[in-house]
């Protein structure tokens, strides 16, 4: 039995099973946390009728999503109507399967596991497009305008801070990213001002464009209800409409994940102590959790922003910003190469 | 740890599913009359030729052929797309002689098939190298860097010139009244 549950093929299988379960359950249970956490900003209970404390409720959503009926309304484009909500949902799928969530608890750990990411993360964009477009409906066609300039505008910063980490760590490689920064919690990439002194201003730059790739308020230009009724999202129905709310957590989860291993240390105990282990996957999910929360908690409290200033955000505050960083980082390791351990 | 007794199936499959992965949005690309879904065949055609890369030894060059042609390219041609054309099915063709027309079109595509086919059988093929690199980030680095430095800058060259062209072209809209 251990025998069969070693063969590469089978563990891949088993952990491809694990990430669905585990991104169907983040999905169900995200949606509760931020109805809740919405609730208790806006000083009201929140879903509480469904078992205790509402801990049923994502089980009737799902029921209630499953029992519609899937609509494709007359004058769509039916195939890439139907195409849409899949190509949105595999990518973060794909994504997860670099994510090292512990010591040894990765699917499959490339040595360009970073890349990975970003590539198959791009593919959202395409799908949000199609998916506004095939609708046929102009509510869903500006959003999916709208989908595009703000994913390039915010794609540039993003990756530009990505290269600078990269500077920083030398690898590509999401598990030696995150053995680089075992110990205290000082020697996480967030706090190594030694190495950068604005790798603070890095990570805010990191969450920001996060936030804004995942379509995230204050950034949430391509469902902004009150103007675009619900964006790319218009048309569809039951779950078809599921699929793409699951799609935005995973994606959530996805770059919490990301941003939880390049600069929060990943599966590390901040402490020193307690690591290794189990230890590794509960210290990466409180970590990952603890961001999360932090997208709930900004979404509640920030109103969206015009679409104009978003873009103005972008390209004239954090792509600056990011560009210094970059080129501070680079003229630091010219400089100074003996903080750098990649360069050794 | 012995080896999975059908492994190598499952690396044929996969190589299939990439290759009709290619061929497949090739065609839907060539053939369709909605020019949406062109654009979605030519982002299946890539994310095939991104599985071919993988099996010809170069994960980088695969996982740079998702990033830019599904997640730029693509998504810049349907930009253009939604800014320009009505999703309509292309109608009736208008022209005259439209029958000679794609006889015409038909002969040249013939030809140049033939012609590319016999070049391919009777040409001199130099034998396919093992391994040129570990096709690694470090490997296509450095080669960038080295053997390929010249290329590589001019391509910055063109890059820039191509913002300052679309600098240009954008300005001339935007002159305040």
């Amino acid at each position: 039995m251990i025998d069969f549950l070693n063969l590469e093929p089978v563990r891949i299988l088993l952990y491809l099973v694990a990430i669905c379960a585990f991104v169907g359950a983040n999905a169900a249970y995200l949606v509760l946390a931020e109805r809740k956490g919405a609730g208790r900003i806006q000083r009201r209970p929140g879903p509480n009728e469904a078992g205790p404390a509402g801990i049923l409720q994502p089980l009737a959503d799902g029921i209630k999503l499953l029992a519609k009926q899937v609509m494709v309304p007359p004058g769509t484009d039916a195939l890439l109507f139907r195409a849409a909500p899949l190509m949105v949902m595999a990518p973060p799928l794909m994504c997860l399967a670099t994510i090292p969530f512990g010591d040894s608890i990765v699917a499959v750990n490339l040595n360009i596991g970073l890349l990975f990411v970003f590539s198959f993360g791009s593919i959202n964009v395409m799908a949000l497009m199609l998916g506004g477009w095939a609708s046929r409906n102009k509510y869903a066609i500006i959003s999916a305008a709208r989908v595009v300039s703000q994913s390039v505008a915010y794609e540039i910063p993003m990756l530009l801070v990505v290269i600078t980490m990269l500077m920083v760590t030398g690898t590509l490689d999401l598990s030696e990213v995150v053995k680089q920064q075992a110990g205290w919690f000082w020697h996480w990439n967030l706090f190594k001002v030694w190495v950068n002194p604005l790798m603070p201003v890095t990570f805010v730059i990191f969450f920001t464009c996060m936030l804004a790739e995942t379509n995230r308020a204050p950034f949430d230009m391509a469902e902004a209800e009150s103007e675009l009724v619900a964006g790319a999202f218009t048309e569809y129905g039951g779950m078809g409409f599921g699929v793409f709310f699951m799609a935005e957590y995973a994606n959530i989860v996805v770059g919490c994940c990301l941003a939880t291993i390049l600069f929060l240390g990943g599966w590390q105990s901040p402490i020193g102590a307690l690591s290794g282990g189990l230890w590794g996957p509960v210290w990466f999910l409180g970590k990952m959790y603890a961001l999360i929360f932090t997208v709930i908690w900004i979404r509640w409290t920030f109103p969206r922003t015009q679409f104009y200033s978003l873009l103005n955000l972008s390209w004239k505050i954090l792509i600056p910003v990011s560009l210094g960083t970059l080129l501070l980082t680079g003229a630091m390791m010219k400089l100074m190469p003996f903080v750098f351990p990649s360069l050794h | 740890m012995k080896p999975f007794p059908f492994a190598d199936y499952l690396v044929f499959a996969i190589f299939a599913v990439a290759v009709g992965l290619t061929v497949g949005g090739a065609l839907i690309a060539a053939l369709s009359t909605r020019i949406i879904r062109g654009v979605s065949g030519l982002m299946i055609s890539c994310v095939g030729l991104a599985g071919l890369y993988y099996f010809l030894n170069s994960p980088f060059l695969a996982l740079m052929e998702i990033l830019i042609y599904v997640g730029a390219v693509c998504v810049t041609i349907v930009f253009g797309v939604m800014l320009s054309e009505p999703d309509e099915p292309a109608g009736e063709e208008k022209r005259r002689h439209a029958r000679l027309w794609s006889g015409g079109a038909l002969a040249v595509s013939a030809l140049v098939f033939a012609g590319v086919a016999w070049l391919s059988l009777h040409g001199p093929w130099t034998a396919p190298a093992k391994l040129v690199s570990d096709g690694s980030v470090r490997a296509v680095g450095l080669s960038l860097l080295t053997t390929y430095s010249l290329p590589f800058e001019l391509i910055s060259a063109v890059l820039l010139v191509a913002i300052l062209g679309a600098l240009v072209i954008a300005r001339s809209g935007r002159t305040k009244e």
